[in-house]
């Protein structure tokens, strides 16, 4: 497998002047990245590039590492071996420019707090631990509220909301880190429809304007019309390119197995053709 | 005797410790909010178990080299030390063994503590050094407190309060979603360890005052207490330096009063009669107003039901539901509606009807969310709103 990183890297060392360069970095760069829980690897020295202004869906069956493998791009969990680039920069000097969504279910929400608080621990990097918080900093929480819909939810406690509601949260606290690049892990898992809908017009509008969009997918029904690049994973990458090239029956054979029959597949795809 | 105590005029002395003992209890009310929102409420157990072999041997060390055994700072020092190691033998445990980590903390707690024993009766038949009052730092006791000693406590205190106020905000980052924090930017590995550091400083500062048993209670009790009242994390931990402070103020003063009584005990049970007051009264999550949450909800459904049922002509089979509805005059007894039920049981047909047509509408889907069955729908939509969604609604129904 041909390392990304071992490919001369004349841009990345000269952030600052990217516009005088002829390509950009890519928003996110994986280089053999190996990350086990215990003895037990769960992402097995994986390559992954993704363009800057794209929207990627990372896709596989459960269990495959692709929430890990989020979690090792942002430093969440360590790997044993490999190399993470953000905009052709280790994370340390990229953090401004990425952004997380985790799984709803990662927190407690009986946490004592209202949605606006939430919201504005995506400026806590802004903040830092002496200025205090000024109305614009509350103006621009209500402004990513606004964006998901939520706005009339600002000071309800955390611990009312629907699972839709909760989600569309954890995307305004996204929202509120003006980041470059987007991490979301299973963004539409439990959520409604409405909520589903709101979400993918949030993320379609930041592609729009040039941003960079990577989400652990699940539903393998709506990737093409979310999505246009996938990567496919099982441990190991599987494929990775655009949708239509990658969505093949052989492809989703070799990541999920027998747990995804060729009927399936095959019905999926017509599915799709018809919508 | 107990007004003057606790109006401070038992004299300068008494009231200086009152005073050192009530910002120790601000500290560790505020400190234990933090740790509780972080989940991490039992570590203070082993955090304050594991000061007794420091405190032993720090004990024995200054006798050794001909000091006065009972040096506050000095005993200090030796609580802080081991409780530090103790830290680093569960952090160890759990990073290097499969123990959990309540298994990790009740190892080390009964471990230290065992030691701490150990050495403690070995003082007990050395010679020298006024080893008589030592094991005060078990249950605490103001009695024989200097005001060198208040003055140490009120000072520590009030140092860790700043701290804290410096660190709050990326300590509540951390317990609500250290993965978040993290990507923010956060050390959370820091911030948990600026947290236990804290811990440690209230548990060392509060040994002679409260006792290294009982002072989980004070870091605990107040920020459980708090919860009750609020539902905002900042406020919460306000709540909780103020019901750790009066704790502590009470305790402090009663024992001034009563020299033989453990301050410690005194201290807990004064907290637990804060608890107890707001685990009944508290107006968000206190059992009185829980309990009168129920009984609404529980009439709210039923007079729903037999409106609705008096709308369709059906017989009204519960008890209380015709109780309820003869006794709000909707309904005679015999289950014929009055001329106000036949009012309020078209309206709640009509409302039915609405929400149904609101609900097949998906361009109110958050909204639609909030369908309960109950929740009249002129609160949840303008009456602009209303007229839209009621020329969607079958012709007998939409007329009021």
């Amino acid at each position: 497998m041909v390392n990304p990183l071992s490919s001369p890297r004349a841009v990345s060392r000269t952030d600052g002047v990217v516009a005088t360069t002829p390509t950009p970095p890519p928003a996110l760069e994986v280089g053999g990245l190996t990350v086990a829980y215990g003895e037990k690897p769960v992402v097995f020295s994986v390559d992954m590039a993704v363009a800057q202004g794209t929207m990627t869906a990372i896709v596989g069956p459960n269990g495959a590492g692709k929430s890990t493998l989020l979690k090792a791009v942002l430093g969440l969990v360590k790997p044993l071996s490999g190399e993470v680039r953000l905009f052709g920069l280790p994370l340390s000097r990229a953090r401004d420019r990425v952004a997380y969504v985790p799984q709803r279910a990662s927190v407690d929400w009986d946490f004592p707090a209202c949605v606006i608080d939430v919201v504005l621990m995506g400026l806590h990097r802004e903040l830092g631990l002496l200025r205090r918080l000024r109305p614009e900093h509350l103006a621009r929480a209500r402004a990513c509220l606004a964006r998901v819909g939520m706005e009339d939810f600002a000071s309800r406690q955390i611990g009312q909301l629907s699972g839709g509601q909760q989600q569309r949260v954890f995307l305004a606290r996204a929202l509120a880190q003006s980041a470059d690049l987007y991490l979301l892990d299973e963004p539409f898992a439990g959520v409604d429809a409405a909520t589903e809908k709101a979400i993918i017009a949030v993320l379609k509008d930041l592609r729009a304007e040039g941003r960079t969009i990577v989400a652990v997918h699940h539903d393998l029904s709506t990737i093409r019309a979310y999505f246009e690049h996938m990567f496919l994973i099982n441990m190991r990458a599987i494929a990775a390119g655009p949708v239509a090239e990658v969505f093949t029956s052989s492809n989703l054979q070799r990541a999920y197995g027998g747990r995804l029959g060729e009927a399936q597949v095959a019905g999926m795809q017509a599915a799709d053709a018809a919508s | 005797m107990i007004w003057q105590a606790l109006s401070l005029q038992l004299g300068y002395n008494a009231s200086l410790v009152a005073i050192g003992a009530t910002i120790l209890g601000i500290a560790a009310g505020v400190t234990g909010s933090f740790l509780f929102l972080r989940k991490r409420a039992l570590v203070s157990d082993a955090v304050s178990h594991a000061t007794l072999p420091g405190i032993g041997l720090a004990f024995i060390a200054m006798v050794a080299l001909g000091g006065e055994g009972r040096f506050l700072p000095g005993l200090m020092l030796g609580a802080a030390l081991s409780s530090g190691l103790g830290l680093l033998v569960i952090g160890w445990m759990l990073r290097r063994t499969r123990l959990t980590e309540d298994a990790a903390i009740g190892a080390v707690l009964s471990v230290f503590f065992g030691a701490g024993i150990v050495i403690l009766t070995v003082i007990q038949s050395m010679q020298s050094g006024r080893q008589a009052g030592l094991e005060s730092v078990l249950l605490g006791s103001t009695a024989g407190m200097l005001r060198s000693d208040a003055l140490v406590i009120g000072t520590g205190g009030a140092l860790v309060l700043l701290a804290v106020l410096l660190l709050r905000r990326p300590m509540l980052a951390v317990g609500f979603d250290s993965d978040f924090a993290a990507v923010t930017g956060t050390n959370v590995a820091r911030i948990d360890l600026a947290m236990m550091g804290l811990v440690m400083a209230v548990t060392v500062l509060g040994i002679t005052t409260v006792g290294l048993v009982l002072i989980v209670a004070l870091l605990i009790i107040p920020a459980v207490t708090a919860r009750l009242w609020t539902d905002n994390a900042l406020r919460m931990v306000a709540l909780a330096g103020l019901a750790g402070g009066l704790s502590a103020y009470i305790g402090a003063a009663v024992s001034a009063t009563a020299p033989a009584l453990p301050t410690g005990p005194i201290i807990v049970l004064a907290s637990f009669v804060l608890f107890a007051l707001s685990l009944a009264l508290a107006p968000a999550r206190g059992g009185v107003a829980l309990l009168l949450r129920q009984i609404r909800f529980r009439r709210r459904v039923h007079r729903r039901q037999g409106l609705l049922a008096l709308a369709l002509g059906q017989p009204i089979h519960e008890p209380f539901t015709m109780a309820l509805l003869a006794r709000e005059g909707m309904a005679r007894p015999d289950g014929v509606a009055t001329e106000a039920g036949r009012a309020a049981a078209a309206k709640a047909l009509l409302d039915e009807a609405r929400w149904a047509a609101l609900r097949g509408d998906p361009a109110h889907g958050l909204t639609a969310s909030r369908y309960d069955g109950l929740t009249p729908i002129e609160t949840v939509l303008t009456p602009d709103q209303i007229a839209e969604l009621d020329r969607h609604l079958p012709r007998a129904q939409g007329v009021a």
